[in-house]
């Protein structure tokens, strides 16, 4: 596991190398949550069993870490200049992912409800678009 | 020790470029054929060659079959001329590389940065993580 936070001591960024386990959701939520905050929003990533015509069963992810963690950090860091946030948490699971497990998540809290919301999905969507990290069916 | 290093023209060999034993070995390393010195050719001094790691990831590593390799380039090579021999050396690439980017020591260059001793590139395929 290599895990790094955040400019902002409040964000959690791991991505887990080589694991045979799921991604532990609780670990995330958990910390983000904080009694001060009004709304927590997650995004859980999971595996389809199709692609196209194949049948799917695992598919295996791989990453350049340290251009995908030091990414990840400023994206999480965009994400506080956009809308203020408590707390964020992002987790990429590399190697193989089962079906209905999940590959990413994301958890960010926030006082208001509609910017955590908001949090999630820009989080995710840099990731996709940005973060050197490769699905292989 | 300055490596002599001669431009290409066949010609007949009429001496060996004295060498140090790091150098021949790091040549042979790199699977570089080493040019030797001819009194017929041109000649110039431009520096020891230097030794670039270069990662494959994803489509690069399938289309390469390997994870990583290093390359022995002359001296003020960019990351382009990087990939003209990597293209020499692996066609295939040519799939992708319209498409991918170039990281050096983890941050992404263009193609016209120059590359330096123990420089690590990375060939980076288009994402489909998340």
């Amino acid at each position: 596991m290599v895990a790094e936070e955040g400019e902002v001591a409040e964000d959690l960024i791991e991505i887990l190398e080589a694991s045979s386990m799921p991604i532990d959701l609780a670990r995330y939520v958990n910390h983000v949550c904080d009694p001060v905050v009004g709304a927590i929003a997650t995004f859980e990533g999971t595996t389809h069993d199709t692609f196209g015509e194949k049948c799917i069963l695992e598919l295996r992810y791989e990453a350049y870490v340290p251009i995908a963690l030091w990414h990840l950090r400023a994206i999480c860091s965009d994400a506080r200049i956009a809308r203020p946030h408590h707390r964020l948490a992002v987790a990429q699971h590399l190697s193989t992912v089962l079906i209905d497990e999940a590959s990413i998540f994301v958890a960010a809290s926030v006082v208001d409800r509609v910017d955590t919301l908001e949090a999630c999905y820009i989080l995710i969507d840099e990731v996709k678009v940005s973060v050197p990290i490769w699905k292989k069916v | 020790m300055t490596l002599v290093i001669p431009l290409f023209r066949a010609r007949e060999v009429t001496s060996m470029a004295e060498e140090s034993e790091d150098t021949c070995a790091a040549n042979k390393a790199g699977g570089v054929t080493k040019m030797q010195k001819t009194s017929d050719m041109e000649e110039r001094e431009v520096g020891p060659w230097i030794e670039v790691k270069v990662l494959f990831f994803a489509r690069a590593r399938e289309l390469t079959g390997l994870t990583d390799i290093s390359l022995l380039m002359p001296p003020q090579s960019t990351a382009r001329d990087c990939m003209s021999k990597l293209l020499n050396n692996f066609p295939k690439l040519e799939e992708i590389y319209n498409s991918m980017v170039l990281a050096l020591n983890e941050e992404y260059v263009p193609e016209s940065t120059v590359l330096r001793n123990r420089d690590e590139l990375a060939i980076i395929p288009p994402i489909s993580g998340g």
